[in-house]
């Protein structure tokens, strides 16, 4: 896993387990990997990976059990309120990208037509 | 505080190589040494471990003064090679083993198990790097409160910084601090909570990794490099 050191790890380290998680790597209810294990995963620091399981927390796509570790939401829609709110976000940045280049709406529908 | 290091100074002659050093470390964390060649960071770590007296101020570590019980609780990795070359690995070991009361003899086997070395083996028969690998296994079974790693991964290829770094992450202690120098800064700064930076004996940057990186929007490895520009 390529991280790039300009920007703080654990945003990029939980945007990462956020896509396991949206990807079905770590499926509803599935026991994630210890602080521990995820920081050798990962090679970074183990308070890194705390500061990143917090914002996943916080997005409550992960719930702490006590003692037992952390584990993927067992509500759906919290996984798929978070995929498309990804999706939204992405789509915007693609349709700004095209019209800064000069496209208008009907074209950027058509060229993603053609490309499928 | 885990360690605390108040006006600390050091000359060698009339070279000043540490000036009014002031350092508080907490538990729990792993802390970058990062400073230049001849900066002051093996002096530094030398006074902390006892091995060189200063001439002013004052080190505590875990609230005791440097010498035998200070000892105890730190795991200190030299930048060289201090084991003898000709012993084989198990007198090594045994020789761990009855100094320290926190070494862990199964934890090391295990580690040198993983690295393919057997406790007859000689060091002389070794790589640069398988050595460094085996001093690291050493220092990492002892259950400390704080390590001391001078240089862990200086001169060896990028596959054994990968493995130091993994072995470095798996067997420190809950709760116990990592002081690591290092001028391969972009090799670990992944694994650092706080960076000091020492220049010319005296610390110029003592703070939180992510917090720079969020402030400068640039990695560690630039900012020490716009720092300390030759």
């Amino acid at each position: 896993m390529k991280f790039n050191n300009e920007s703080p790890i654990y945003l990029q380290l939980s945007h990462v387990l956020a896509l396991d998680i949206v990807n079905g790597k770590y499926k509803i209810g599935d026991r994630l990997p210890s602080v521990r294990e995820l920081s050798v995963i990962f090679k970074v620091n183990p308070n890194t990976v705390q500061k990143a399981l917090g914002e996943l927390e916080n997005l409550n796509l992960i719930y702490t059990e006590r003692t037992n570790g952390k584990f993927v939401t067992k509500d759906k829609k919290v996984i798929d309120d978070f995929l498309e709110g990804l999706a939204k976000e992405k789509t915007k940045l693609y349709v700004s990208d095209m019209k800064s280049l000069g496209f208008n709406k009907k074209e950027i529908v058509k060229m993603i037509e053609r490309d499928e | 505080m885990l360690l605390e290091c108040k006006n600390v100074c050091k000359s060698y002659g009339n070279k000043e190589v540490l000036k009014n050093i002031n350092l508080s470390l907490p538990a729990g964390k792993i802390v970058g040494l990062l400073g230049k060649n001849g900066s002051g960071k093996t002096t530094l770590i030398k006074a902390i471990n006892g091995l060189l007296s200063i001439d002013s101020g004052e080190i505590l570590i875990d609230g005791k003064e440097v010498g035998v019980e200070s000892k105890k609780i730190i795991s200190y990795l030299p930048e060289r090679n201090y084991l003898n070359v000709h012993e084989k690995v198990k007198d090594i070991i045994d020789y761990f083993n009855d100094f320290y009361e926190d070494f862990d003899k199964d934890k090391v086997y295990k580690l040198l198990n993983n690295l393919d070395i057997q406790a007859e083996d000689k060091l002389t028969t070794m790589s640069k790097g398988m050595r460094e690998k085996v001093q690291l296994s050493l220092v990492m079974s002892r259950k400390a409160r704080l390590y001391i790693l001078d240089e862990p991964m200086g001169g060896v290829d990028p596959a054994t910084r990968d493995y130091i770094l993994d072995t470095i992450l798996n067997n420190f202690d809950d709760g116990a601090t990592i002081l690591m120098s290092t001028h391969l800064i972009s090799d670990i700064e992944r694994v650092l909570d706080e960076v000091v930076f020492i220049d010319n004996g005296q610390i110029t940057r003592c703070e939180s990794a992510e917090k720079l990186r969020e402030e400068t929007g640039k990695s560690i490895d630039e900012v020490f490099r716009e720092d300390f520009k030759c």
